[in-house]
């Protein structure tokens, strides 16, 4: 299901499916940023970093002209239900996605503090697991709300957990690196910054799965275990 | 396999075009179809409207909410000189309609309702067939040509959305309809006509919340050809289908602005405090 039913106003389908449109735009040009980031910091591309921490305004005003076409929304439509859902969801929805970019931003700032530098390169490859793994979650989560999915976000909030623990290897292994050799402490800890990044793009990648269920079971999923996510889906089939 | 994030396919987002303010209506770059010019409104010695300037622009939806007995159908009326039946009252000031003023001498008022079509609250149509309904007007006129009656009242009922739903019992009696219907009927008949300006006095406040999403739906429709003022109590209605609101307060306009402004963030109390339901 990718359609809205159609309302009697043909004008407020397509401002809900303009604002979609727009969460989607939204989503894949942060989703370009993490790979971007991801990529000056693996690679010592300090081009690319600077080209990151630019894109950020677009995000960001990507966040300002959603935020504003939602009050718009709300003042003039009145909408209930699944509408209602929809716009609160887009409302957090984007706020999240926003904060990724700002994550995205802070990656590529490590980078180019990085690419200064002869960078080690050991943990590169996981960092690059990691970075790999938190955008497909956001792609995901994207996904999952676009298709009205609500399976498919609670398959993006299971996935939180494997990159918490590839986290904390890579923090264990930090940490490894930094004993063996106390001049590399400075760099390791702009790893782990950028490290800890990535991090928590996976929880907002959560955050937005959780958006997805309540905009398609109008059920509230937030501050609960994955498992008891899962017992309130099942009960909802 | 591990996929390494080069691999990924590089999808460049376009921002010109997506992520871009939407263009907010705005009084400065509007044809002015209707202009209202400092009118006072006096139902004998009561002055029921003070001082009202207000451009109505063309092919727009205008919307006039405020509370009952603020003026704003008073004033709807004066715009096809409705009022001109009232005992006892006077009006100062004028209402210019393409650059003249509609309450000069030589202006005809059976004229100027024919550019300036009026739908009321409760329908009316005549106890005549559906067709002989939206054809009275041009009979009227003087037309009677079998087949530019035909023609004229199928595009008529088809700008009312109603063609579909009445095509096949076009001769059957009006008052049959229901009363969403009935609605759209005199809308049809108001439009076949071609009028430039459709005034809708409160045209959905008797019907069922579908009937009048329906004729909301429709008044979207109709301003691409015509230039639309409605007054309603509903102001929800009002948000949802005008492009200008209008709020008027014990007969004096208190702001008037594009319905985006008006309704996320008015620049005055008394219409913050209307809107929001503080009032009173």
């Amino acid at each position: 299901m990718n359609t809205f039913g159609q309302h009697i106003s043909q004008q407020f389908n397509a401002e809900l499916e303009d604002v979609r449109q727009r969460v989607m735009a939204m989503g894949g040009l942060v989703e370009q940023q993490i790979a971007d980031a991801v990529t000056a910091l693996i690679d010592g591309r300090s081009d690319l970093a600077a080209e990151v921490e630019q894109g950020d305004v677009k995000v960001n005003t990507f966040e300002v002209h959603i935020d504003e076409e939602c009050s718009r929304i709300l003042a003039r439509r009145q909408p209930t239900a699944s509408d209602l859902r929809l716009v609160v969801a887009v409302i957090k929805t984007i706020t999240d996605l926003e904060r990724i970019g700002d994550e995205a931003e802070r990656i590529a700032r490590m980078a180019s503090s990085l690419a200064k530098e002869e960078p080690p390169r050991a943990a590169f490859h996981e960092i690059e697991n990691l970075g790999h793994h938190v955008r497909r979650m956001v792609g995901e989560a994207l996904d999952a709300f676009a298709r009205m999915d609500s399976r498919a976000a609670l398959a993006v909030a299971e996935e939180d957990a494997k990159v918490d623990r590839e986290y904390e290897s890579i923090m264990r292994q930090c940490m490894t690196f930094m004993m063996e050799d106390p001049r590399t402490v400075k760099r390791v800890l702009d790893i782990m910054w950028a490290v800890r990044a990535l991090e928590r793009i996976g929880d907002h990648s959560r955050n937005i799965a959780e958006y997805v269920i309540y905009f398609v079971e109008g059920k509230d999923v937030r501050h609960i275990s994955v498992e008891q996510m899962a017992r309130e889906l099942e009960k909802s089939r | 396999m591990t996929l390494t994030i080069q691999e990924q396919p590089q999808t460049r987002i376009d921002m010109q075009g997506i992520s871009r303010p939407r263009s907010k209506a705005s009084l400065a770059d509007e044809d002015i179809a209707l202009k209202v010019d400092h009118l006072n409104l006096y139902y004998g010695e009561k002055q029921a409207l003070h001082g009202i300037d207000l451009q109505i622009p063309r092919k727009k939806v205008t919307a006039f909410i405020g509370p009952s007995g603020c003026g704003k159908s008073t004033l709807l009326r004066c715009f096809n000189r409705m009022n001109d039946l009232v005992d006892g009252v006077r009006i100062e000031g004028g209402i210019s309609l393409d650059g003249k003023n509609i309450f000069d001498k030589d202006v005809d008022a059976a004229q100027l309702r024919r550019k300036i079509g009026m739908v009321f609250q409760k329908p009316n149509p005549f106890p005549k067939s559906i067709y002989e309904n939206v054809a009275y007007g041009l009979r009227l006129a003087g037309i009677n040509k079998r087949r530019v009656l035909d023609e004229t009242v199928e595009w008529a009922l088809k700008g009312a959305a109603l063609w579909d739903e009445v095509k096949d019992r076009l001769h059957d009696n009006a008052l049959g309809l229901s009363g969403g219907q009935q609605q759209r009927l005199v809308i049809a008949r108001s439009i076949a006509i071609q009028p430039e300006v459709l005034l809708l006095d409160e045209p959905a406040s008797a019907l069922d919340p579908i009937s009048t999403l329906k004729i909301e739906e429709l008044i979207y429709e109709l301003k691409s050809d015509y230039t639309i003022v409605i007054v309603t109590h509903n102001m929800q209605q009002a948000a949802r289908v005008s492009d200008y609101t209008a709020f008027l307060y014990m007969g004096d306009l208190i702001e008037f602005d594009d319905t985006d402004s008006i309704f996320t963030n008015p620049k005055k109390k008394q219409t913050e405090d209307y809107i929001t339901g503080r009032y009173g």
